[in-house]
């Protein structure tokens, strides 16, 4: 550690823009070492990381996972369904098995909301939040605006529409503190029962019209309709979000203009996406997947890579 | 630290200021005790008793707490009529009212009698609560002439609201003819909507489902129009909102037969107590904003809310390391009840008599029991206080056999030195 201001990973609420940034230019270095042939770098030589995934993930996990082998850490995978966390076993129990193990570093995706921070108490070991029920994703964000960053070169007034629903969104929490805190402008649209109580005082506005904050936005971060999250009853039909709130190829073409498409994945073609905008030139998304790993790789880095000398190494 | 002494044979209590909360005044001199009973008060002779002095202190009524959760029978684990009366006594409780949400419910004549011959037991005075409704499901109601016969002081089934507003109109009108009050857990369980804590800015930021106050308001505004419909006598748990306290607001104004509790925690503390995720902090109904605990306490000023009551709710400490989801509501009170109310209300300019008053006066109101405070020939049941001691709640402090409670690390203004139940003192003795 000694590169953040912080020991642990758990929100990006009230990490200061300098953490921010400095996590976008490694991970930029990074993605110079994802393009060579030998993609693999000895910083975490020796460290143990584990996976600890409470909650079902492809694409995290993996990404995770390809960022800690590339570091050269020691990777161990651990999931159990939420299910078996029900069982008896606490998750002190769970956890403080693992930490007898010594691990450096715990990536935890958990369902419930504070528990990477209620682990720090339990663990001495590093913590890096996978997404914590519909409280945060920091990792998800630093890579959307890493993605960002990359494709217009700041992000200081660059004008970000998050479409969706906000309410059970941990991606959209993560981005707002994050753009919010490189005075990126946020926009949060979606139908007025998924956009959460008191939103606007983290500094977003909101608009229910998808096309107005289609002619406002520059990027427009698309999030998966996530109905196993919901409670029944939340979106009527499908029919209907998609004329109201989809990003469909018609909608885009009446705006005739330059405007950058991302997603977090999975995606759910003809419903918030049309297949034709999520592979079209304007949208980022496997840009997304790539920088990632990138992200990842700074991410763990800066937590547990050598100090001063370390930086040299790396370059 | 706190121990145990019998006081049997002549005891006298000199020195300190005798405050009796029903008749709102001062007593000169002294109280004599005789094997646990009040043998005379006042400018009396004490010369062949052994004495206690109590200079500097306030010696006042026990306190009643018409609210709390014993957990027998079925959570032993949690608490026992024992150790639930050893944190009453360290927090200057003589007589609780005990919550019938136990396995099994108190839901018959057989259970309330249970209760009140293992109660025989212990120092305390225990008043157990029957339920409204037949294992506490919300639709038949319980026997609640046999209850009262063996001892039910109340009827709830807290923990859990009436949802059927028919099955709540039943329970109002029958207990009528008993003499008891409906205390209705006030909770709209759909628009809860499975929060984990109040519904705002913060629970937004800290991703966790949000439950509204008006889960609370639009179930009492319920219960009132029913009580005023069929004239029934309503007792309001908790109350933790401003919203619920304009609406009791208007409905006392109306003449309808409705009272009020507050709880200390609701008073004293605010949703920010959950910013780390502490558990200990979750609590049913949930700590809510700033302006509706400034509202709360303007509540109990104006005479809206009459009582403090802890909701002591004990929970193992397995319980409460689960993560925020699965760890249940709830927090031990009884212990911090006075210390945390005196210290949040006298710096809200309120006197220690006032909150006296809410620990005594108001809870017998609600039962409506006519207590001679010292009367002679009656066990002891009184409180000694230090409202000049400053302390810090640790774990030591607690007596309960649960630790679930945020106000560990909390100062305090205000102390209680000792409570006497009968011939039995637990507190700073000797």
């Amino acid at each position: 550690m000694g590169a953040l201001s912080t020991k642990h990973f758990i929100k990006l609420e009230g990490v200061p823009k300098e953490d921010i940034q400095h996590l976008i230019d490694t991970g930029l270095m990074f993605r110079e070492v994802l393009d060579r042939p030998i993609k693999k770098v000895p910083s975490l030589t020796g460290k143990n990381v584990v996976n600890l995934f409470f909650e079902n993930s492809t694409r995290t996990r993996m990404s995770f996972e390809l960022a800690e082998k590339r570091l050269s850490a020691d990777v161990t995978n651990f999931s159990a369904s939420s299910s078996s966390l029900n069982k008896g076993e606490s998750f002190k129990d769970t956890i403080q098995n693992i930490h007898a193990m010594k691990m450096d570093c715990v990536v935890m995706r958990h369902p419930v909301p504070g528990s990477c921070y209620q682990l720090t108490h339990y663990v001495d070991a590093i913590v890096i939040n996978a997404g914590d029920g519909k409280h945060e994703h920091p990792t998800q964000a630093m890579l959307d605006m890493m993605s960002l960053y990359e494709k217009f070169g700041y992000l200081k007034g660059l004008k970000v529409a998050i479409i969706g629903d906000i309410s059970h969104s941990r991606v959209a929490l993560s981005n707002i503190h994050g753009l919010v805190t490189m005075g990126a402008e946020v926009t949060l649209c979606g139908p007025p029962h998924l956009i959460p109580i008191g939103v606007k005082e983290l500094g977003v506005s909101v608009n229910h019209d998808v096309d107005e904050v289609i002619e406002w936005a520059d990027a427009l971060n698309i999030l998966r309709i996530q109905r196993e999250r919901m409670g029944v009853g939340l979106i009527p039909s499908v029919r209907e979000y998609r004329d109201f709130f989809g990003i469909s190829q018609e909608r885009l073409n009446r705006h005739k203009k330059d405007i950058v498409i991302m997603h977090p994945g999975p995606i759910n073609r003809g419903v918030e996406i049309d297949s034709s905008v999520a592979d079209g030139d304007q949208a980022i998304i496997l840009d997304q997947v790539l920088n990632g790993v990138a992200v990842r790789m700074s991410i763990l880095y800066s937590l547990l890579g050598p100090e001063e000398e370390g930086d040299n190494e790396k370059k | 630290m706190r121990k145990n002494k019998n006081l049997l044979g002549k005891w006298a209590f000199v020195n300190g200021t005798i405050y009796d909360p029903f008749k709102k005044i001062n007593i000169d001199g002294s109280i004599l005790i005789e094997d646990g009973i009040i043998a005379a008060v006042g400018d009396i002779d004490i010369s062949d008793a052994q004495q206690i002095d109590c200079s500097g202190q306030i010696i006042t009524s026990g306190f009643i707490d018409i609210h709390a959760h014993f957990r027998v029978p079925g959570r032993e684990d949690k608490e026992t009529l024992e150790t639930g009366a050893m944190s009453a006594m360290a927090g200057g409780f003589t007589r609780v009212c005990v919550m019938p949400n136990t396995d099994p419910p108190l839901d018959t004549p057989e259970a309330i009698r249970f209760i009140k011959d293992k109660a025989e037991s212990v120092p305390i005075q225990i008043y157990p609560i029957g339920a409204i409704t037949i294992a506490q499901e919300g639709m038949e109601i319980a026997e609640y002439g046999e209850m009262v016969k063996e001892g039910a002081v109340a009827l709830s089934d807290d923990g859990l609201p009436v949802e059927n507003g028919q099955v709540l109109r039943l329970a109002l009108e029958y207990s009528s003819m008993y003499g008891v009050p409906v205390i209705n857990h006030a909770e709209d369980i759909p628009l809860r909507n499975g929060g984990l804590m109040n519904e705002s800015a913060l629970s937004t930021r800290l991703g966790l489902d949000g439950n509204p106050d008006i889960s609370e308001s639009v179930m009492i505004f319920r219960d009132l129009e029913i009580a005023e419909f069929v004239s029934g006598r309503i007792h309001i748990p908790h109350v933790s909102t401003k919203k619920s306290v304009d609406i009791i607001r208007q409905y006392k104004e109306k003449g309808v037969n409705v009272t009020a509790e507050v709880t200390p925690h609701h008073i004293g503390l605010t949703e920010n107590n959950l910013i780390n995720f502490d558990t200990n902090a979750k609590v049913a109904p949930p700590l809510r904003t700033d302006s509706d605990r400034k509202a709360l306490i303007q509540g109990l000023k104006d005479g809206t809310i009459t009582c403090i009551a802890t909701d002591h709710a004990p929970h193992t400490i397995e319980d409460k390391e689960k993560d925020m989801k699965h760890a249940p509501c709830g927090m031990i009170g009884l212990e911090s009840a006075f210390a945390l109310s005196n210290t949040i209300l006298q710096a809200d300019g309120f006197s220690l008599e006032d909150v006296i008053g809410w620990l005594t006066d108001g809870p017998a109101s609600v039962l409506e029991w006519d207590i001679n405070a010292f009367e002679v020939g009656a066990p002891a049941e009184i409180t000694i206080i230090d409202d000049s001691s400053t302390w810090k709640m640790s774990t030591e402090h607690i007596y309960s056999k649960s630790k679930n409670s945020p106000m560990i690390g909390m100062e305090f203004k205000g102390e209680i030195i000792m409570t006497i139940c009968g011939d039995v003192a637990f507190g700073k003795v000797d």
